[in-house]
C-alpha cells in the first residue's frame, strides 16, 4: 500500500484522508477536503458553524459514508470509509460537546460499561469495573471517588471522566468537540495540562474550538475549512487571533476600540452598594446616556445575578437603584420592564426566545400594548412593527411566521435584540450576546450595539470574553466572586493588562 | 389574492390540513355508504349532539394549549349543573321563575370558574404538574357531587328549559347556537387578547415567557378559571338536554375531549393548536358516529372507530411530515 508522507517533515501521518466530498440534500458539505494528523500531535479543526467541521469528524468515526473517491488511510490501512465499528478498533475516539455522560450513574460505570458491553456472560462484573476505571483516572493523574454518581460532579470533572471513557479504548487519537465551552480557566488550564500529557504519551489530539487563544497555546498546526472547503493548513506558531479569524470568514476584523468619552452626558442608571449574599455584594457604578459599560469576569462573579436583579427578576438584599434620578424597586421583571429596562438573556435558546414559535410573535412579546387596535391585537400592526425592526437591524428571514429556530444564531440574537428594543428601552443589558454566534456576525451585532450607544440608549455589555468587552465598552468593570475587582479604560489600558487582571 | 390566502391560512392555520381531509373522508364515505346520509336528520342529529362534547372539548383545550390538562372537566359541569338544580328547587322546583334560573346560572358559572381558580392558583405557584393537580380535583368534585346528590338524579325542571335542550331558533337548535357562541368567543380570545397570545407563548416555553415579562401565573389561574367556566356552560347545557343532572353524566367525555383536540390539530404538548380546527374535529367525529348509526352499526363500534380514526391521523401527520422533509431536500 501507498505510504503517504508529509514533504514538510517527512512524518507519517497515523490518519490522512483525501478527496471528502459529502452532500446533504443539494448543498455539497464537503468540498474535495484532504485532512491528515500526526501521532502525538495536537492539531486544532478551526471553521465557523455550519464551514463542515462536524460532518468531517462524522465521516472520520463511520457516522457517514463519504462520496465514491475518498481515501482514508488510518494506522497503515486505507479504506473507502470508516465505519463505527473499525473506527473505534482502531482507537479512534470522540468526546461531544455534550459528552454523552449518564448523570445518575457512578463515575466508575460510565467510564467502564463501554468495554464490558457486549461480553457473554451478560453479567455485570462491578469489581472489575471499578479497577478498568480507577486505572484510566490514574492515567490522568486525577482522583476521583468512583462510586460517587456523576452528578455530583462539575462539568470540567465528568469532562475528565468523558476522557477516562475515551482512553480505556486503547485511544490512538482523540477528538474533542468544543471541550472548553462550558469551563472555567482554571478548569480549561487544568484540561490543556491533560491534553499535553497525552500528546506526550503518543496520543493525538484532535481540538474542534471556537476560542482562539487556547487554540493557540495549545496546538502544533492548525487546520481551517470555509464553508465546506480546506483553506489550509497551518503551523500554529507565528499565528494571531486576528488571522485565524481572518482564515475562518474569509473577511478581515481591523477590530479597534471603540471608547468614547461620555462623561458629558446625563446619567440613565445608578446603582449603589448592590448587595445579594453569596452573589455579589457592594456593587456600586453610573451608565450614561450613550454609554456602553463592559462588565466581565469569570463564570461565577456574579454578572448574570447582577444583571437579573436589575431586571426584577431577583431581589437584592441592601443597596439602591435609581433610574433617571428616581429611585426604582422592581417586584418584577414586568416593572422593570414598563420603567424602561430591557434584559437580553444569556442563554438564548432556552430563555432569550421561544424557539418553536414564530418570528414575529418573538418579536411582538414584549411589546404587546403597542400592537393593540380599539383594545384587540392586531395582526396588521404586528405586521407592520415586525417588518420595521427586520430592516431596521438588518435581520434576513424568510417568512414572519417562520420558526424562530430556523434562523441563524446570529439571526437569532437580531430578533432578541429587536423584541427588546421594541419596547423603547432606555437601558439595555447584554448578557453573553455572542455565545453561539459565528466569529464573522459578532461583529454585525457589535455594529448594532455601537449603532444604539450613538442613538442614546445606555448599554450594559456583559461578558466574559475579555476582547469583546474591551473592544465594544466605554468602559470595563471588573467583578470577581462578587466583588468589584478594578475598572479599565479601553484608551488607557492594553487587552493584554485586563485580561492578566480577569485570568489572574 | 395572496391577501385572502394568508387571511384564510391566519384563521384556520397549518392545523386545519388535518380535520379538513378527515371531513372530507367522512362525508364521501357515508355519502356513497349510505344515500340517507346527505339528509337534514343526519345533521339534525349531529346539531343537537355536538354541544355537549362541543363545549367540554373548549374547556379542556386552554389548559392543553399551556401545556397542561383539565382531568376535572366532566364533573365540574356537572357540579355547575347541580348547582343550577339546587337554586331551581329551593325556588319551587317546577313551578321556578326565569329570575331563578338565571341566578343559578351565575351560581354555576361562579362554582366552575371556582374549582378553575384553585387548580389554576396550584399549579402556577407550587408548579406541581397539572395531570396530577387536575386528577386531585376531579376527584374531589366527584366526591363533593356523589356526597351531596347520594348518587342519584336530580330533576323536576320547569317547562321553560326545555328550549335550551331542545328546541331551535331560525331552524338552528339553540344548544348548537350557544357552542357556536362559545367557539367565536374562544377564538377571538385566543387570536385578539394578550391572554391568547401569552396562553400560546407558555405553552412552549414558561420560562422564557417569564423572561420576556408575561405574566405566567396570572395567565395559568386565567386559564384555568376560564376553563371551570366554560364547564359550567356544558353542565347548564347538559341539565337541559336530559331535564336531569347526575355526577356521573358523560363522563365518557373525559378523553374523547383530549382527543378531539389532538385531532383538531392541537400539538399535545402546547405552545400550538386553533379552535376553528378543533370544531370542524368534533364535527366530524359526530358525522361518523351517525353515519355509523345510520349504518345500523353499534354505538360502541362508533367510540372503537374514532380511536381508530385518531390513530389513522397521527400516522397521516407522521407521513405528511416525512413528505415534507423529502420535498424540501429536493429542493
Amino acid at each position: 500500500m501507498a505510504e503517504i508522507k508529509n514533504p514538510e517533515s517527512g512524518v507519517t501521518p497515523l490518519l490522512s484522508l483525501r478527496n471528502i466530498n459529502m452532500t446533504f440534500g443539494g448543498i455539497k458539505a464537503l468540498k474535495n477536503v484532504s485532512f491528515d494528523v500526526r501521532p502525538g500531535e495536537v492539531h486544532c479543526l478551526a471553521g465557523e458553524n455550519g464551514s463542515g467541521k462536524s460532518t468531517l469528524i462524522k465521516i472520520i468515526t463511520g457516522v457517514y459514508r463519504p462520496e465514491a473517491g475518498a481515501v482514508i488511510d488510518y494506522d497503515g490501512q486505507t479504506h473507502s470509509h470508516m465505519s463505527p465499528v473499525t473506527a473505534q478498533a482502531g482507537g479512534i475516539q470522540v468526546i461531544w460537546q455534550d459528552l454523552a455522560l449518564f448523570p445518575e450513574m457512578t463515575v466508575a460505570e460510565n467510564i467502564a460499561f463501554h468495554s464490558l458491553v457486549g461480553r457473554t456472560p451478560r453479567l455485570v462484573n462491578y469489581g472489575q469495573m471499578r479497577e478498568v476505571a480507577i486505572k484510566a483516572l490514574q492515567r490522568l493523574g486525577v482522583t476521583l471517588d468512583v462510586d460517587a454518581p456523576l452528578k455530583d460532579y462539575s462539568i470540567a470533572q465528568r469532562q475528565i471522566v468523558a476522557i477516562a471513557r475515551a482512553l480505556i479504548g486503547e485511544a490512538k487519537i482523540v477528538f474533542m468537540d468544543e471541550p472548553t465551552a462550558s469551563l472555567t480557566q482554571s478548569e480549561t488550564d487544568h484540561l490543556i495540562g491533560i491534553v499535553r500529557s497525552l500528546s506526550a504519551s503518543g496520543v493525538a489530539v484532535v481540538f474542534v474550538s471556537h476560542r482562539l487563544a487556547e487554540v493557540l497555546e495549545i496546538s502544533n498546526r492548525l487546520t481551517v475549512l470555509r464553508d465546506g472547503a480546506l483553506v489550509g493548513v497551518y503551523p500554529v506558531e507565528g499565528m494571531t487571533q486576528s488571522r485565524i479569524t481572518e482564515l475562518m470568514t474569509g473577511k478581515s476584523f481591523d477590530q479597534q476600540v471603540r471608547a468614547k468619552p461620555v462623561e458629558g452626558n446625563p446619567v440613565v442608571l445608578e446603582v449603589k452598594g448592590l448587595t445579594r449574599p453569596g452573589q455579589f455584594e457592594d456593587i456600586s457604578f453610573t451608565v450614561r446616556r450613550g454609554e456602553t459599560l463592559g462588565i466581565t469576569g469569570l463564570l461565577g462573579a456574579g454578572r448574570t445575578e447582577l444583571a437579573l436583579s436589575l431586571f426584577g427578576m431577583l431581589k437584592p438584599r441592601s443597596g439602591s437603584v435609581t433610574l433617571e434620578g428616581k429611585p426604582v424597586r422592581f417586584s418584577s421583571n414586568r416593572d422593570a420592564i414598563k420603567a424602561g429596562i430591557a434584559y437580553l438573556s444569556e442563554d438564548r435558546l432556552s430563555l432569550g426566545l421561544i424557539q418553536p414559535q414564530s418570528i414575529a410573535d418573538n418579536l411582538a412579546i414584549a411589546s404587546l400594548d403597542r400592537i393593540k387596535s380599539g383594545g384587540f391585537l392586531s395582526d396588521e400592526r404586528k405586521r407592520r412593527l415586525v417588518a420595521h425592526w427586520i430592516t431596521e437591524l438588518g435581520v434576513k428571514i424568510g417568512r414572519q411566521s417562520d420558526a424562530v429556530s430556523t434562523l441563524s444564531g446570529g439571526n437569532q440574537q437580531r430578533i432578541a435584540i429587536a423584541k427588546w428594543l421594541a419596547t423603547d428601552p432606555k437601558l439595555l443589558i447584554l448578557d453573553a450576546p455572542t455565545v453561539g454566534v459565528d466569529v464573522g456576525a459578532r461583529a454585525g451585532i457589535f455594529e448594532i450595539v455601537a449603532r444604539l450607544a450613538e442613538s442614546g440608549l445606555a448599554i450594559i455589555l456583559i461578558s466574559d470574553e475579555v476582547p469583546e468587552v474591551y473592544f465594544n465598552a466605554d468602559r470595563v468593570l471588573h467583578m470577581a466572586q462578587g466583588q468589584m475587582a478594578g475598572w479599565f479604560d479601553p484608551r488607557r489600558s492594553t487587552l493584554q493588562e485586563i485580561e492578566a487582571a480577569v485570568y489572574a | 389574492m395572496t391577501g385572502i390566502t394568508a387571511r384564510i391560512r391566519n384563521l384556520f392555520g397549518p392545523e386545519m390540513a388535518g380535520p379538513g381531509f378527515a371531513f372530507l373522508a367522512v362525508m364521501l364515505f357515508f355519502g356513497i355508504a349510505s344515500p340517507q346520509f346527505l339528509s337534514g336528520a343526519t345533521f339534525g342529529s349531529v346539531a343537537f349532539q355536538l354541544p355537549e362534547l362541543g363545549l367540554l372539548t373548549l374547556a379542556m383545550l386552554l389548559p392543553v394549549l399551556t401545556g397542561g390538562l383539565n382531568l376535572a372537566i366532566t364533573f365540574t359541569a356537572n357540579l355547575a349543573g347541580l348547582t343550577v338544580a339546587w337554586v331551581l328547587q329551593a325556588n319551587g322546583g317546577v313551578d321556578a321563575g326565569i329570575g331563578a334560573f338565571l341566578l343559578g346560572c351565575v351560581l354555576a358559572i361562579a362554582v366552575g370558574a371556582a374549582t378553575g381558580v384553585v387548580m389554576g392558583l396550584v399549579i402556577a405557584y407550587t408548579r406541581a404538574h397539572p395531570i396530577l393537580v387536575s386528577l386531585s380535583m376531579m376527584i374531589f368534585v366527584r366526591g363533593l357531587g356523589e356526597f351531596l346528590t347520594r348518587g342519584g338524579d336530580v330533576s323536576g325542571f320547569p317547562a321553560f328549559l326545555q328550549p335550551i335542550g331542545h328546541g331551535s331558533f331560525l331552524g338552528i337548535p339553540i344548544p348548537l347556537l350557544i357552542f357556536i357562541a362559545c367557539v367565536l368567543l374562544w377564538h377571538v380570545l385566543l387570536t385578539r387578547f394578550k391572554l391568547g397570545f401569552n396562553t400560546y407563548m407558555i405553552g412552549s416555553n414558561i420560562e422564557a415567557a417569564r423572561y420576556s415579562g408575561v405574566n405566567t401565573r396570572k395567565v395559568i389561574v386565567l386559564v384555568y378559571t376560564l376553563s371551570g367556566a366554560m364547564c359550567a356552560v356544558a353542565g347548564i347545557i347538559m341539565l337541559a338536554r336530559f331535564n336531569s343532572v347526575r355526577v356521573g353524566h358523560g363522563e365518557s367525555y373525559l378523553l374523547i375531549t383530549v382527543l378531539a383536540c389532538f385531532l383538531g390539530g392541537v400539538n399535545p404538548f402546547g405552545g400550538f393548536g386553533r379552535v376553528i380546527p378543533v370544531f370542524v374535529a368534533l364535527v366530524v367525529l359526530q358525522l361518523l358516529s351517525s353515519g355509523l348509526n345510520l349504518m345500523g352499526a353499534n354505538q360502541h363500534l362508533a367510540t372503537a372507530v374514532w380511536g381508530i380514526l385518531l390513530l389513522a391521523v397521527m400516522i397521516l401527520r407522521w407521513l405528511a411530515a416525512q413528505l415534507m422533509i423529502f420535498n424540501r431536500r429536493k429542493g
